[in-house]
């Protein structure tokens, strides 16, 4: 029989340890907390009614006979809530001149995306309130809809469709960064000038399509009025900042909300985010003094649950003749949707500091405008920026080898930084503490079996095979573990980057930590279980670790960013040192020993050069009796620290695709891919193969499957899983994964953040590979998601294969007109 | 994802079901494994006022021998036909299509009667039946009727099944010794097809003596290709003189737009697709 328990192991220590993650049991099997399953007395149900238009006016809404419909207790318009709804923020104001639209979770005169909220039903029972949120008539005035970024981009209130007409603009904010100005290096436009006349310049534009974060569980709210504190449970990645901002924008003070993530199934950024339901469930909640549950379905979840990239990338790349960078300039659009939403305009500016990536360019130019359109707003999604930034450098570097005809592994070799420069200052600003490039390339190399696969493509190039080989390199960096809070105050944004943690000791030998990093899938519970194990000498499983409720951990900023290890877990290894100073008089006192020769060590605190000692359990106990311990000192062990880092990390790696492309029909299908990341020091393999598989899988369906299409009326197409196309484990291999190791130096343990990494490397390694596999026929780029058609149709026309293929939807596989022809049909 | 009420009825005869629809005309909707209907009751596609499940009825499950025809109880699951050895045996082209069918949840609970009833132009089911030249057996007030192949799929979701009718089994003439093979083509593995080919081929020695080909998702309806089919018929099983044939896959085929890919590229694939179908199912 298998278990989900491991067998003790006596005496290992716990960190670097492969243990099952001890959260599963409960969450596999569902005996647990979703938000979904929390079922109060008296609770009511709420059914959205959402506009079918991207942009229109509103003018009327007759809820008379949904009101009338069997149980419904009342439906509520914007006009109703008015100001009581509160209003959404966008933390993060990139610039101070940055155009924000204003944003009501319910607007009461003009929508402007679909799928925006126009009117709420409340009912007793869930189906009753969808059934009559059918009855709720709207009518609207159609507006001309903003829905292509570009076009978008170039409208101004003389020409063109304004996604909010009212503020006479599309463009949110223009950022800017030149290290000529900033002092880190040199001017890029005198480098690409030089170039253009004794050197090389690589100019390509690319499209970083929209992507939908599609995580598992759908977000829910829950709403208790009742009691002295209002209590929220949210499917969220955010608890604090979700109460800090329900206070801020409500009038609520934040001392009467309590808000509880529970069990949260999934988020990749997408439940990092305030959201209109949340706001709205909220004040109704209030407003009716009854509990108020809101779950989305997964179509609404698809449509209005934000969105992420969405960028085009203009990019101009110099070199010296021999391949030696010398310059490079982004110039981005990205897409915002119909609103700045949490932190969606600064999430390319995430990226601003990694398109120069590992390698030494002595100049750079970073350019970004933000632009409004009629569509679901953009925000976090795994990697947030850093994706978009690999992508392009990992996509111009390979372009750059083609071009001077050498291997992408050489000229990344020639322009990378070597491991004794470290710790090196980049040339956006940022200090990369360790790495070592040429480890984990080598490694990669072999187990990729690097030359006999470039060998094999030759063969197959030469003999024409319809079966052709492409081989993609990516050598990717990442910042994370947002974040310093100082630097995020430069950056304007609205909160710090600390973390916070608690460790308290209990009088029976159990260790609580709370951390105020809240988890939603990534094993916090048993990660952060093996950290305080080691550190305080007490077994894993006496530890119990607890988070995501704004009444046990009162501080913390939640997860995201890569952060909660290398923020997070540094924080608890420092509460966790507190314990141990302050468990130190207490058992010199017991042991009638000097302080000053108490030591500790696997959990004991004894007299130096002496068998004597006491369990700092014992001490724990001790305190708690309370009946002998020193005086002047209070009798209590726990201890609590917040950690702000002074410093992000730089995880690295090299990822190689082998891919087999079909010439004869475009498909596309991965033979090997091998990585090697440095992630510092590891505390739990197993999760960290889990974190790695799994973001790799993300960041190949950005290559090959997934991407969110509007079309022109600003309907979302890819609307299910029918047309958003998520990859399941049928569409998986097996990865070839292996680590070297540089351990941070900004941290105790060494740790650097794994989170993001996999699918932020993999997306370029894709389509390095499946560009590489048809360079042959006059191709040098194809557009994401790299669909057969598309590689068919750039295989024929020497082009990307474009923007062909967005023509609507599959058929509906799920006819809408069944029925009204008969029982038959 | 809440479907709008409704009456349910779970009769056990085939009679029942008749007076039912008889009773509730075009309010009512025949549930088959559900894997269709259920989505569309979900996303509120559609809002019968009565659903009448053929799951209780015995009598509309399991595959027999009938002489020169297998036959498929209408409410036989994919899974139980996937692995049916009288399928295997005489209608290999099934076993084959079934394999690629949805998920192993879908397949279990779908059925093959509730799938061809559907008549999606890109379901994996039409192409075999078209290309095996099954027949429908239909059940209605006035008895049992049944309809070939070419006459049951009439255009997108509609087939030959009239009001108050209801699909009973489905009689596939035996392909004994037919080699078989569908060429399903999609992006990720639980998809329906971008385009697909069924082709069954009887081979002797080296040639192909006779050919069957179908195509999904190539029109409003299932297709079959009979100038393919006429053409490989005497030719030798060898990559030129099936790549010759396969050639005219897509002659008078409307493909559908989409973001899988436009016409044009269907009508492509329909040419690689058929050839590595028959050169498969030839042996070859
Ligand atoms: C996730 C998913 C993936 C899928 N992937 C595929 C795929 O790759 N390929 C594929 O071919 N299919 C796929 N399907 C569809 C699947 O094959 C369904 O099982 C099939 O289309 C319908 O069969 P059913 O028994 O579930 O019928 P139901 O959904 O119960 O009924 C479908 C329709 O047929 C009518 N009907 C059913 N039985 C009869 C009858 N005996 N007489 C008259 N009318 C009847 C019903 O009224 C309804 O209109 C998928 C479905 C899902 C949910």
């Amino acid at each position: 029989m298998t278990t989900l328990q491991d067998p003790p192991v006596e005496s290992s220590p716990e960190i670097g340890r492969e243990r099952r993650r001890k959260e599963d049991q409960r969450l596999i099997t569902g005996r647990t907390r979703w938000t979904d399953n929390i079922v109060l007395p008296g609770m009511l149900h709420l059914a959205m009614v959402r506009s079918p238009f991207a942009h229109a006016r509103i003018t009327s809404i007759d809820t008379t006979e949904a009101k009338a419909s069997r149980n419904v207790v009342t439906v509520l318009t914007g006009a109703d809530l008015g100001e009581s709804q509160g209003t959404l923020i966008n933390a993060w104001a990139i610039t101070t001149d940055q155009v924000t639209p204003a944003h009501p979770p319910m607007p009461s005169d003009r929508v402007s995306f679909a799928g925006e909220i126009v009117a709420v039903v409340v009912a007793r029972t869930a189906a009753e309130a969808r059934d009559a949120a059918e009855l709720v008539d709207v009518e609207y005035d159609e507006l001309p809809a903003a829905i292509d970024l570009k076009a978008a981009a170039a409208a101004d209130s003389t020409s063109g469709v304004l996604a909010h007409p009212d503020l006479g603009t599309n463009k949110s904010a223009f950022w800017k960064f030149d290290s000529a100005e900033a002092g880190t290096g040199g001017d890029v436009d005198a480098a690409i000038e030089k170039a253009r006349g004794d050197g090389i310049v690589i100019e390509r534009e690319y499209r970083q399509q929209r992507l939908i974060p599609a995580f598992m569980e759908p977000r829910s709210t829950v709403v208790d009025p009742t009691g002295e504190q209002i209590t929220m449970w949210s499917a969220t990645q955010i608890p604090h900042i979700l109460r800090f901002a329900l206070a801020a924008t409500t009038g609520v003070p934040e001392s009467k909300i309590r808000v509880i993530a529970p069990d949260v199934g999934g988020g990749f950024g997408g439940k990092l985010q305030t959201t209109p339901e949340e706001w709205l469930t909220f004040c109704i909640a209030n407003r009716l003094g009854k509990p108020v549950k809101y779950t989305e379905t997964r179509s609404e979840s698809l449509m209005v649950a934000h969105h992420g990239r969405d960028q085009w990338q203009k990019l101009t790349m110099s070199a010296e003749k021999d391949g030696t960078v010398t310059g490079l300039k982004v110039e981005l659009l990205a897409d915002l949707g119909s609103h700045v939403s949490l932190v969606g305009g600064g999430v390319p500016v995430l990226g601003a500091f990694m398109f120069n990536a590992i390698y030494k360019f002595p100049a750079y130019q970073f350019n970004c405008q933000t632009v409004l359109t009629n569509k679901t707003w953009t925000d976090a999604y795994r990697g947030a920026g850093r994706p978009e930034a690999t992508f392009a450098i990992e996509r111009l570097m390979t372009e750059l080898a083609a071009e001077l005809d050498v291997d992408p592994i050489e000229i990344r070799r020639k322009n990378w930084i070597t491991h004794e420069e470290f710790p090196f200052m980049s040339v956006a600003g940022l200090e990369y503490d360790t790495g070592n490039y040429e480890a984990a390339t080598d490694k990669a190399l072999e187990m990729f079996g690097y030359d006999d696969l470039r060998a094999e493509q030759q063969r197959r190039r030469e003999s024409g095979d319809p079966i052709q080989l492409g081989i993609g390199v990516s050598t990717f960096t990442e910042m994370c573990g947002l974040a310093p809070s100082r630097v995020l105050g430069q950056l304007n944004y609205g909160a710090g980057g600390w973390e916070h943690a608690a460790v308290r000791m209990l009088a029976t030998g159990k260790v609580e930590v709370v951390t105020g990093a809240s988890a939603h899938g990534q094993g916090h519970e048993t990660a952060f279980s093996q950290i305080v194990a080691d550190r305080l000498g007490v077994p894993f499983e006496d530890v119990e670790v607890l988070h995501g409720d704004t009444q046990t951990s009162p501080r913390g900023l939640d997860t995201y960013g890569s952060r909660s290890l290398v923020v997070g877990g540094e924080a608890l290894v420092r509460a966790a040192d507190k314990v141990i100073e302050k468990a130190k008089p207490i058992a010199a006192h017991l042991l009638e020993a000097s302080v000053d020769d108490i030591e500790f060590a696997e959990g004991r605190l004894s007299v130096r050069g002496t068998d004597q000692g006491v369990a700092i359990t014992e001490v724990a106990a001790a305190v708690f009796a309370a009946h002998d311990y020193p005086e002047g000192i209070e009798p209590s062990i726990d201890s609590e620290a917040t950690y702000d880092p002074v410093n992000f990390n730089y995880p690295h790696g090299t990822h190689l695709c082998a891919m087999e492309v079909d010439t004869e029909t475009g498909g596309v299908k991965i033979r090997k891919y091998v990585c090697v990341d440095d992630i510092g020091t590891i505390i739990n393999p197993m999760i960290v193969a889990g974190q790695v598989h799994g973001g790799l899988v993300q960041g190949i369906a950005q290559a090959l499957w997934e991407e969110a299409v509007y079309d022109d009326a600003g309907t979302l197409v890819s609307g299910s899983f029918v047309d958003y196309l998520l990859p399941t484990a049928a569409d998986t291999l097996s990865f070839d994964v292996d680590h070297t190791s540089s351990p941070s130096t900004t941290n105790t343990l060494g740790t650097k953040g794994v989170g993001e990494a996999g699918t932020i490397a993999s997306t370029p390694a894709v389509v390095n590979a499946v560009v590489d596999a048809i360079r042959h026929f006059g191709v040098d780029d194809v557009t994401m998601p790299c669909t057969p058609e598309r590689v068919w149709k750039a295989i024929h026309s020497r082009g990307a294969g474009g923007e062909a293929a967005t023509e609507g939807a599959a058929a509906p596989h799920f006819d809408a007109a069944e029925g009204t022809e008969g029982a038959g049909a | 994802m809440i479907p709008a009420e409704f009456d349910y009825l779970a009769p056990t005869s085939v009679e029942e079901v008749i007076a039912a629809l008889a009773e509730h005309g075009d309010d009512a909707k025949i549930l088959a494994g559900g894997q269709s209907l259920l989505p569309v009751l979900r996303m509120r596609l559609n809002a019968p006022e009565v659903v009448i499940d053929l799951g209780r009825i015995e009598a509309l499950r399991g595959v027999r021998d009938d002489g020169d025809a297998i036959v498929i109880g209408a409410m036989t699951p994919h899974s139980v036909v996937g692995g049916d050895p009288l399928v295997a045996e005489h209608a290999l082209l099934i076993t084959k299509a079934v394999e690629h069918l949805a998920d192993a949840q879908v397949r279990h609970r779908g059925t093959f009667g509730g799938a061809l009833a559907h008549a999606d132009p890109a379901g994996d089911l039409g192409a075999p039946a078209l290309a095996l030249g099954a027949q429908f057996v239909i059940a209605g007030a006035g008895g049992t009727r049944t309809v070939e192949a070419d006459d049951f799929f009439v255009d997108l979701f509609e087939t030959a099944i009239e009001d108050g009718e209801v699909l009973t089994e489905v009689r596939i003439p035996k392909h004994t010794g037919w080699g078989a093979r569908y060429e399903k083509f999609v992006r990720v593995a639980h998809q329906w097809p971008i385009v697909a080919i069924a082709a069954t081929v009887r081979a002797e020695g080296g040639t192909i003596a006779e050919a069957r080909v179908g195509m999904t998702n190539m029109g409003s309806t299932p297709l079959r290709a009979r100038a393919v089919e006429a053409a490989l018929t005497g030719q030798p099983a060898t990559e030129d003189a099936v790549r010759a044939a396969a050639a005219q896959a897509a002659d008078g085929a409307n493909p559908p737009s989409d973001l899988n890919g436009d016409a044009d590229y269907r009508r492509h694939l329909a040419t690689v697709l058929t050839r590595r179908a028959v050169l498969s199912a030839a042996g070859a």
